[in-house]
């Protein structure tokens, strides 16, 4: 399919190469991508076919970012892309040239946690873990969100801004599943850290 | 090292750290992206190519033929493995479908190929161009069609059971016929998902004929056996490492299609193989709890005696497997002179029913803890008093075994006190909040404790750093932490000065994580081995062990001091022992108990249900990390939440296969479903159980939270549903009148 003929327009885009035609001419497209990640800039070449969230994990071996469904159905693979939160499983890398791309590792390192990994750590957020980066770069984004005065669903009143309060957190990250069943501890970690945040602010 | 007589004082009831809500020593790692689980694991073997797996879309029949000559000429394939490139593979422990391997389909998404190429979207590409050729057979897919001429199946413990597969006390018709007051109602549960977060995964790869997975896996030793006879190889050629497991329940207990996969890829290709199953394949590649239909009979006087209990169940699996073990908590639970609880299987040609978080209780307490609410409004006694009146402190089956400890009255009135439940009107539909009806419901927890075999290595360097190796795993159940506790507790220093490694076959094999019993069992495990490090520490320092004290990193005895570091000046030390268990589980009933409390809010206009508020308490023994157990309980409570609202696989009895086969289909609780959760442990210990002094929690969460759900419904609207899950279409022809 994607693959199988590339047009002709699409081989003579700067970037785009065909490599050595395979048997069955189903050899791969591939183009450079140049992308920002976590502050370095990475320049890769890359199938047109690999997601982003492949992209991190297989090319980049930045393997924080997790694969749950590989469908944008349960927010394992979240990472900030030019600072909005999206799923990298539901993108191809080739569409984001030049973007700015936050994932856990970026946030913060095991000697060097960002506050929300930490808060994580004290209030319990997690059990297996597999969850967890997707429910941390989604819990950062959210609040940024949140602060933005970016409505949800469960925001009463839209000539207001959004309230910082567990009804929004819960809505907001209910694209993150987490089947050991951390939410409790998870909205608490946020609404500790979203406290220290806006503390740290005033 | 033996336990056989229940614990007397140990160095454990210092509790230093064992017993502290520390934080896990693994959270670093996991909230930055660092653990690195099976897939992730680039550092282990050069040249990884991909494999990508390829399941039948019949349920059942025949493949005739495979056509895979254009998938071999895509660009970037490597090798393509198919079904009739090898024989019929042996089963793996527990497994009961074949897994690879022959012509025989036996179930839908059956693994039929595995493509490798050299990236993951060559394989996948070329896996479209895979032409499998199948002779399709009729197949049995309808439980309720199945159910009335399904044989009885054997009964586990076989004590006590009659040719129907029955096990009977006294004479339960004819009490029953007698009782003043009494409940026959029939219950059903759906199929349901593991769906744990991260799907099945392996890294295979062979040096010569011996073969390394990295693996997603509960139970260490069991994969490695497993493995071998699926693959014909020598045990000892086999090494399983899976130090982080993005969650189980019970799905990855057993080894499935990603590993024996992997590994006949790997030799395929010549070359270390990566195998994920895809999100779709989870649901009929793997396993699945299977549904249930369950008749609960009770007896009782008017004043709230039950003098006959039954509860019989049947559920379906492929021929070979086992039925779901939903009535064996209604043995233990209450008392009541005349009982019966009984099993059959109907055969299916769905995919394989086995255990999934709770198996056997999970569904059964659904039953059971219902009928006991709805007898409870019969006798027009309070649902709490009418489960404290009929406790039991021997097991009912054996009057002369007494359970080894036993405070279900007290986790049910604390958590009345608690909850607020004085406050509840006991009348149904009669709170109102704005749109919402509520309700609130109560339910036993019940869980029994299980004792496993268990082994360590401790090692203790020149530095002070103890050193802990054992294939235990960590699903998320907080095993490095509380191993760490408890080498830290026995060998007296600080919990930073102790380093866990788990999950690897070359270690000693320990329990593993399974049945509730891996926090127990693992950790008297490491308790026996530093108990033996203990010994050699005072032997290379010329003390008596039996006078020696592990504290504040040093040893201890009279007037001497010495740091610990100092023994293995001369060389590092190690032991290495395991926990084994005498017959003491066999004289008495070691169980975990709950009272679970929740309240619901159900939409007058529309019947949506939301929990409001949700409360576990908990008794289980000494708790060895209130933070990571109190975890594993609202674990547990949120999926229970799943079973009674949401959770079901949904069949298509047709084309015979569950049709919501991800994770937009197949619902689980997310965040906006689940309300802040209070747990509380009652302060006890169980010598019985262990020289921890544990039991099990990691399942005791679940077991009858959906019935105080389901229980909290009914009291909101006064209707009464017993099909889980209880989805708002069930309720809303029934509801009362919104006005
Ligand atoms: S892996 Fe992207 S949403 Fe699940
Ligand atoms: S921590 Fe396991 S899925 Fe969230």
């Amino acid at each position: 399919m994607a693959g199988a003929s590339a047009p002709a327009s699409l081989a003579a885009l700067p970037g785009i190469a065909r490599a050595v035609p395979g048997p069955g001419d189903d050899a791969p497209v591939t183009a450079r991508v140049a992308l920002t990640v976590n502050g370095v800039r990475r320049e890769i070449d890359l199938d047109l076919r690999t997601s982003l969230l492949d992209a991190m994990r297989e090319h980049l071996h930045l393997t924080g970012s997790k694969k749950g469904c590989d469908h944008g159905q349960c927010g394992a693979c979240t990472m900030i892309v030019n600072g909005r939160r999206i799923n990298g499983c539901l993108t191809l890398a080739v569409m984001h040239q030049g973007a700015e791309i936050t994932t856990i590792e970026g946030l913060g390192q095991p000697d060097a946690l960002h506050p929300l990994q930490a808060a994580f750590v004290t209030h319990d957020g997690y059990q297996c873990g597999y969850c967890t980066p997707g429910q941390i770069c989604s819990g950062v984004a959210v609040l940024e969100e949140i602060r933005a005065g970016i409505p949800s669903h469960a925001t009463g009143d839209l000539t207001r801004p959004p309230e910082l309060s567990e009804a929004e957190i819960r809505e907001r990250m209910s694209g993150n599943l987490c089947r050991c069943g951390a939410y409790s501890n998870i909205v608490e970690a946020m609404t500790d850290y979203a406290e220290q945040a806006s503390g740290s602010r005033a | 090292m033996k336990f056989d007589t229940p614990a007397g004082q140990n160095p454990i009831d210092r509790l230093r750290v064992v017993g502290c809500p520390t934080d896990r020593i693994d959270g670093k790692y996991k909230t930055t992206g660092t653990a690195a689980y099976a897939y992730e694991r680039h550092d282990v073997a050069d040249h990884q190519a991909y494999g990508y797996v390829l399941g039948a879309t019949i349920p059942k029949g025949r493949v005739r033929a495979v056509d895979t000559a254009a998938a071999k000429a895509a660009a970037g394939v490597i090798a393509v493995v198919t079904t009739l490139d090898v024989p019929k593979l042996g089963l793996g422990t527990m497994n009961y479908a074949s897994l690879f391997g022959g012509d025989r389909i036996q179930h839908y998404h059956q693994a039929v190929a595995v493509v490798v190429a050299e990236t993951f979207e060559q394989a996948r590409a070329a896996s479209f161009l895979v032409r499998i050729d199948y002779a399709p057979e009729a197949g049995r897919f309808d439980l309720a069609a199945e159910a009335p001429h399904a044989p009885p199946a054997k009964a586990d413990s076989g004590e006590g059971s009659g040719a129907d597969g029955a096990e009977r006390v006294g004479d339960f018709e004819g009490a029953f016929a007698q009782a003043p007051v009494q409940l026959d109602a029939t219950y059903t549960t759906s199929d349901e998902s593991h769906a744990m977060m991260e799907p099945h995964a392996t890294i295979a790869a062979w040096d010569g004929d011996r073969l390394t997975l990295w693996t997603s896996n509960q139970m260490i030793a069991w994969a490695k056996g497993s493995i071998a006879k699926i693959l014909g190889i020598p045990k000892q050629n086999v090494r399983v490492d899976s130090p982080y497991i993005g969650g189980g329940f019970g799905g990855k207990l057993f080894v499935r299609a990603d590993a024996v996969l992997a590994a006949l890829a790997a030799k395929a290709a010549g070359r270390p193989v990566k195998v994920a199953l895809t999100r779709p394949l989870v649901a009929n590649n793997t396993t699945h709890r299977p549904a249930t239909i369950q008749r609960v009979r009770i007896g009782a006087t008017r004043d709230g005696t039950i003098t006959a209990i039954a509860h019989e169940s049947v559920s379906g699996n492929v021929p070979g497997g086992v039925p779901e073990t939903a009535v064996d908590q209604t043995k233990l639970l209450y008392a009541g002179a005349n009982r019966l609880t009984a099993l059959r299987l109907a055969e299916l040609d769905l995919p394989e029913g086995n255990a999934m978080r709770a198996p056997g209780e999970a569904p059964g307490m659904l039953a059971l803890e219902v009928a006991m609410d709805e007898m409870a409004s019969m006798l027009g006694i309070d649902p709490v008093e009418f489960r404290i009146r009929n406790d039991t402190q021997v097991d009912p089956n054996q009057p002369d075994r007494p359970f080894s400890h036993r405070d279900l009255v007290g986790c049910l009135r604390l958590g009345a006190e608690r909850f607020g439940w004085a406050a509840r009107n006991p009348a149904p539909g009669q709170a109102r909040d704005g749109q919402w009806l509520v309700g609130m419901g109560v339910a036993a927890g019940f869980r029994n404790n299980l004792v496993m075999k268990s082994a360590a290595r401790v090692r203790l360097d020149a530095a002070g750093t103890v050193t802990v190796e054992t294939d235990m795993t960590d699903i998320g159940t907080g095993s490095y932490t509380i191993i760490a506790q408890t080498a830290a507790e026995m060998m007296g220093v600080p919990l930073d000065r102790v380093v866990v490694r788990l999950g690897d076959s070359d270690h000693p094999a320990a329990a593993g994580s399974g049945g509730q019993w891996g926090a127990n069992s693992a950790t008297a495990g490491v308790y026996a081995a530093c108990t033996k490090l203990r010994e050699a520490v005072a032997q290379r320092l010329g003390i008596n062990s039996a006078d020696a004290d592990f504290a504040g990193g040093e040893v201890r005895a009279g007037n001497l001091s010495v740091p610990l570091a100092q023994a293995a000046q001369a060389g590092e030390l190690v032991a290495e022992d395991a926990m084994e268990y005498g017959d003491l589980a066999k004289r008495q009933q070691q169980s975990t108990f709950a009272g679970h409390f929740v309240e619901v809010g159900v939409d007058v206009d529309t019947a949506e249900v939301r929990v409001r508020r949700m409360l576990a308490v908990c008794a289980a023994g000494r708790i060895l990390n209130p933070k990571s157990a109190r975890s594993q309980v609202i674990g547990g409570m949120t999926m229970g939440v799943g079973a009674a609202l949401m959770e079901k696989l949904s069949v298509d009895k047709k084309r015979g296969f569950f049709v919501n086969h991800d994770l937009a289909g197949y619902e689980v609780p997310v965040h906006a479903d689940i309300p802040h959760q209070e747990v509380i442990f009652l302060d006890e210990v169980d010598p019985t159980s262990s020289p921890m002094k544990a039991k099990g929690v990691g399942e005791l969460g679940l077991c009858g939270v959906g019935a105080a759900v389901a229980n909290a419904i009914t009291h909101a609207t006064g209707i009464r549903v017993r099909d889980f899950p209880l989805t708002l279409d069930k309720l809303l022809a029934q509801m009362p009148d919104a006005a």
